[in-house]
């Protein structure tokens, strides 16, 4: 089950691993992908850090880590077809994937539905 | 959620809507930035196929009179007097420093007759300034409101106009231009763009722009296009944006323009002393960078850890699959191609090398 950001990406997790992203509506935003910055395995994150860079023809975006953790792995396919990010953002696109996560950091975060709700509420201007 | 921002809207508004364009601000105008399909899609398909541009938001004068050829030989960068009717010509509207006002294109429709095509964002500073500059029995008309510009560019937009009903053998030949009729519509069609592919725009009456725009969309592959690849297909050539290679601290000289200027010749013109007597401040240069990351306009350039100079455009270039980028060095030298450069910010360090323009050399302009 997905857990989404005020930022704009999600977070699954998978066993004792966090796979992070960018959701559809990011993707979207940035329009056609053409590189993606991620973070060397390894690099200790804590919730809020800029953990890599995504960018569009006409954009650039921060990735912030959606909680705490260790990088224990990156989306090597990325590097040569950042595309695959608007293709599947919630998918095949992950961006990087955590260990030594504190679960309860997941409480903090919105659900799909209140993400989507949060969505429909930040168009209204 | 509609931000007017009191931004101009063209004639084709609800159109791109309809196909689901994003809209932003562009010089003072709300326009498509892409369509649906997005940039790299919309700049392959140009290269590869056609496509139409909005382009009401530039401006659009008419200059007549008895004394406009002599007139105008004095205000523009490039010769008018010798430039031949039919013919299109590109060149600069300079301060009194040489530097630029803004780039643009004039036409010459008779002896005592110009229409000259400038920026969108520059076009009422443009205006002011002929107005100001033009003598009196010289009389001058900013009729951009009054006309549409629809550019169709690539290769297969000769096949466009032909499947309209044009003469192919009709067709204007590269940087020439003709008066027809577009489905009946009356039109000024030049052999001219932005893309570097083969192309042509089209200046018509606004009120038929709508009709225009579904005539040519309605034909064999034909897909609309934003400003977003507009960008991306004029920095693969190496052509300048006003704004970013041109302004009013930079020289035609700086943007690599001496040649076509001939300040050799003895021609006076608004600008020409001080070009023929002093030297460049700045070159600009194209790099290719290693790697699809861009370089923005301001990026810092280093040659041999010295800071050398600042982007001026930078973008990911679809052909390519790399990041381009167009720089100004500092110094009144041109800078070696293939001089290799870092460019460097505090979020990175990329590497690349100086590179000659148009990056991408396969484009059909002149074909």
């Amino acid at each position: 089950m997905k857990k989404y950001t005020k930022e704009h990406e999600w977070v699954e997790i998978k066993g004792t691993e966090a796979v992070v992203g960018i959701t559809a509506h990011a993707a979207k935003e940035l329009g056609d992908i053409t590189f993606v910055e991620m973070p060397p395995e390894g690099t200790d994150l804590i919730v809020g850090d800029v953990l890599g860079t995504i960018e569009s023809v006409k954009a650039a975006s921060d990735i912030y880590a959606p909680i705490s953790g260790t990088v224990s792995g990156i989306n090597k396919e990325l590097e040569e077809e950042p595309a695959i990010v608007n293709i599947s953002p919630e998918g095949k696109g992950w961006v990087c994937k955590l260990d030594n996560i504190d679960l309860v950091e997941l409480e903090d975060l919105m659900s799909q539905e209140q993400y989507e709700k949060y969505l429909k509420e930040s168009s209204r201007k | 959620m509609m931000e007017s921002e009191n931004l101009k809207i063209t004639p084709l508004n609800d159109r791109h809507i309809q196909l689901g364009a994003k809209m932003v601000p562009f010089a003072g105008w709300n326009m498509p930035v892409q369509y649906k399909e997005g940039i790299i899609a919309e700049h392959s398909h140009t290269r590869k196929h056609v496509s139409v541009f909005d382009i009401f938001h530039m401006g659009e004068f008419r200059v007549k009179g008895k004394n406009s050829a002599i007139a105008l030989d004095r205000i523009l960068a490039r010769p008018v007097a010798d430039q031949k009717p039919g013919t299109c010509r590109y060149g600069f509207l300079l301060t009194e420093k040489g530097t630029v006002v803004d780039d643009l294109i004039v036409y010459r429709i008779d002896d005592n007759e110009f229409f000259i095509v400038v920026n969108a964002g520059t076009r009422d500073a443009d205006a002011a300034r002929f107005r100001e500059l033009l003598p009196k029995d010289v009389s001058f008309a900013d009729e951009s409101d009054a006309t549409a510009k629809i550019d169709l560019q690539g290769p297969e937009s000769a096949d466009v106009l032909v499947s309209l009903g044009l003469e192919k053998e009709s067709l204007p030949a590269y940087y020439r231009w003709i008066k027809t009729r577009i489905s009946g519509i009356p039109c000024i069609l030049s052999r001219t763009g932005y893309t570097g592919e083969l192309g042509f725009e089209i200046y018509f009456p606004a009120d038929k722009s709508g009709t225009m725009w579904d005539i040519l969309l309605g034909q064999k592959n034909v897909k609309p296009v934003g400003l977003g690849a507009r960008d991306t297909l004029r920095l693969e050539m190496g052509y300048p944006l006003y704004g970013h290679e041109l302004n009013l601290e930079t020289t035609p000289v700086e943007a690599g323009f001496a040649q076509i200027l001939k300040l050799g010749e003895k021609r006076d013109f608004i600008g020409a002393e001080i070009l023929r007597t002093s030297q460049p401040k700045k070159r600009l240069a194209g790099i290719e960078l290693d790697g699809r990351r861009a370089a923005r306009e301001g990026t810092p350039v280093f040659i041999s850890g010295r800071e050398s100079g600042k982007v001026s455009s930078g973008t990911f270039s679809p052909s390519l699959g790399k990041a381009i980028a167009l720089a100004y060095f500092n110094g009144e030298s041109e800078i070696s191609v293939g001089t290799e450069v870092e460019l460097v910010t505090d979020r990175f360090r990329i590497t690349g090398k100086t590179t000659s323009v148009p990056f991408y050399k396969n484009g059909t302009a002149r074909k």
